[in-house]
């Protein structure tokens, strides 16, 4: 396989960012990656992300936590052991509503931080591909990647006529291995 | 975003990104100054004063607690509650002011967490020990056992077991998953070294890819939707220890609310005390500003107010239902034998902060710390005035009693305090006390000049 080759573009205020990915779209190269030191509002539009779906898992996994915990409790209390507590009802509802709530945050909170880790591919000691170790300082970081060696050029002009500062070919330096 | 041209900077001395890195990181940096080091060693010896007293208590029994027949909940159950107290502000700060768009949140969010967190598990240790049989506290959960029982759910000390150990995995979870882009910062700034990879394991391998932080995004607030019931259910839920009981002043429907007002009181009480002093001695006075303290003190005076007049409803309905058991209760607990513990309640809770009215007094850092601390104190009271008072005077006067604490009871708590500031000293070490990347993204909101110096700054 080819070696991958990248070029990087540097920029410093988020808004100057938003607005050189923009110029940057106008030419048909993709852009591989973009690296900032802080979530950038408007970035995921202009990049055109989808949705994340991590909201509807943690609505199912909040749901089945609740469905669980309290199916479980009216087992328990109807129909494995049933206690006589001062005359009250085996089946109670109210007395099971506390633990199935927090049996569905429970649930929720921990489908969603797993979902996030294995979507994005992280985890203890997983690998880290940094292009610049400055982006997680101050520095807000547009990669674009070519495999032909005749795009260099035309990339280093897309980027420079979108304002990027600091234009290089890079080849990225993996952490953790 | 939106760029707010009257209101005063979140953080003040016209930072640029490079710099918020390098001063936040600046105490991690080199070996740690002496305070550091004798902080930490008084910590780690109220911790093994704790460990002494936790020893005797679970060799001895329950027994080397000064409890009797009549007053079965003490100091134990006092500090327990004080502690999930303390521990609600860092969630409430993180999650419900991350709701409500409060962008000053991200200055002390961090800190507040990682309180929430060390507070709970000094907490859970409380009725872990009242129990008295350490090794069997896994009793407590539903599991499938050789007696074919299980655990009693219509009871609010079950309850009480899910809610606080779903809270500290919630608020644990939350809090690392907010880390990891810092420990990522640091990772960056280390040379080559076995730090450098320790770190570099820490943060999971973080890149600050858009699509990493879009998802981040989305995780952060679909999980502080999910905490900010959480909370309020956790405090409710001790309540209910309480109010679903008979006993006179303890049978209050108002309780749940009451207590969740009276935690978030005491927790931003705490936090205030801790981070007037670490911002002083980490030199972050431009990042945790006097802005920042009275945004606090008015979530003070507000919670505060609350349990203020929580308190005086109790009194009046006390009174207005008739029932010669509430009455003698809330007589006795103003003039009865404890009566000093309950006006220590009432100056440090309801009077003084009400001095938060004054903008002098709300913006200045010695006022505000002695106010805090008498808060804590305060707070304090509040759970022994419910407890012991309520119980000291039983439905039988044959069995009245007092009560006060043995060595032992004392040490416990000694103990938790070491706990806490052990931990407390070791993350202020080894972890970013502000959020890194969250201050960085309310640095240039307030006010065009700054946004175009900060672009030049950067360079």
């Amino acid at each position: 396989m080819k070696n991958r080759q990248y070029i990087t573009g540097v920029y410093y205020d988020d808004k100057e960012l938003l607005d050189g990915i923009i110029q940057i779209q106008k030419s048909d190269i993709p852009i591989f990656d973009v690296r900032t030191p802080f979530p950038v509002h408007g970035l995921d539009d202009v990049l055109k992300f989808k949705r994340s779906r991590l909201p509807r898992l943690g609505f199912v996994a909040g749901t089945l936590g609740a469905i669980l915990a309290f199916v479980f409790q009216v087992w328990v209390f109807s129909s494995s052991w049933p206690l006589n507590f001062g005359g009250k009802p085996f089946f109670s509802v109210p007395s099971f509503i506390p633990v199935t709530f927090e049996m569905a945050v429970l649930f929720a909170a921990i489908s969603l931080v797993f979902g996030f880790l294995i979507k994005s591919g992280i985890g203890p000691g997983a690998p880290a591909l940094i292009f610049d170790e400055r982006t997680s300082d101050n520095v807000f970081l547009v990669v674009l990647e070519f495999v032909d060696d005749s795009h260099e050029q035309k990339i280093f002009n897309v980027l420079k006529e979108a304002g990027a500062e600091d234009i290089k070919s890079i080849n990225p330096s993996l952490q953790n291995e | 975003m939106y760029i707010s041209p009257i209101r005063e900077p979140l953080v003040t001395g016209s930072k640029s990104y490079k710099q918020v890195t390098d001063d936040i990181t600046k105490p991690m940096d080199g070996k740690p100054g002496r305070l550091w080091f004798v902080g930490l060693g008084l910590a780690l010896l109220a911790l093994m004063l704790g460990g002494v007293a936790i020893f005797v208590t679970v060799w001895d029994g329950i027994g080397s607690w000064g409890l009797n027949r009549t007053i079965g909940w003490g100091w134990g159950i006092t500090n327990f509650v004080w502690w999930v107290g303390i521990g609600h502000a860092g969630t409430f700060i993180s999650a419900i002011l991350l709701l409500f768009r409060q962008k000053w949140r991200t200055s002390i969010n961090r800190s507040a967490e990682a309180m929430t967190i060390f507070a709970v598990m000094c907490a859970g240790l409380f009725p872990l020990l009242h129990m008295g049989r350490l090794p069997l506290g896994f009793f407590v959960f539903p599991y499938p056992n050789t007696r074919d029982l299980w655990v009693n759910f219509n009871s609010p000390l079950l309850w009480d077991v899910f809610a606080i150990s779903t809270y500290f995995m919630v608020s644990l979870l939350f809090w690392y998953m907010g880390l990891i882009p810092d420990i990522a910062t640091i990772r960056d700034r280390l040379k080559r070294s076995f730090k450098k990879k320790v770190y570099a394991v820490l943060s999971f391998g973080w890149t600050g890819s858009a699509r990493h932080w879009a998802r981040h995004e989305s995780m952060s607030l679909i999980l502080a939707g999910l905490a900010a019931p959480l909370v309020l259910s956790v405090h409710s839920i001790v309540s209910m220890d309480f109010a679903t009981s008979v006993i006179p002043g303890w049978h209050t429907t108002i309780f749940p609310p009451y207590f969740v007002a009276g935690a978030v009181f005491s927790g931003f009480a705490m936090v205030l005390t801790l981070m007037i002093i670490t911002r002083k001695a980490l030199n972050l006075q431009n990042y945790i500003t006097v802005g920042h303290v009275e945004s606090m003190n008015k979530v003070i005076i507000a919670t505060g107010s609350i349990v203020g007049i929580a308190y005086i409803t109790e009194l009046f309905m006390a009174w207005y239902s008739g029932v010669v058991y509430e009455r003698f209760a809330f007589v006795n607990r103003a003039f009865g034998p404890y009566w000093w513990a309950y006006w220590i309640m009432m100056t440090c809770n309801v009077i003084t902060p009400q001095l938060f009215w004054f903008k002098k007094i709300r913006r200045n850092l010695a006022a505000t710390f002695i106010i805090s601390i008498f808060v804590n104190i305060g707070m304090w009271f509040e759970r022994f005035v419910i407890i012991v008072t309520s119980l000291h005077r039983d439905f039988l006067p044959s069995s009245w009693a007092m009560y006060s604490p043995t060595w032992v009871e004392v040490g416990v708590y000694l103990g938790t305090f070491g706990l806490f500031f052990t931990l407390f000293f070791l993350f202020i070490r080894f972890f970013p006390v502000v959020a890194i990347a969250e201050v960085k993204s309310v640095l240039r909101s307030s006010g065009e000049n700054f946004v175009r110096k900060g672009v030049e700054n950067e360079k």
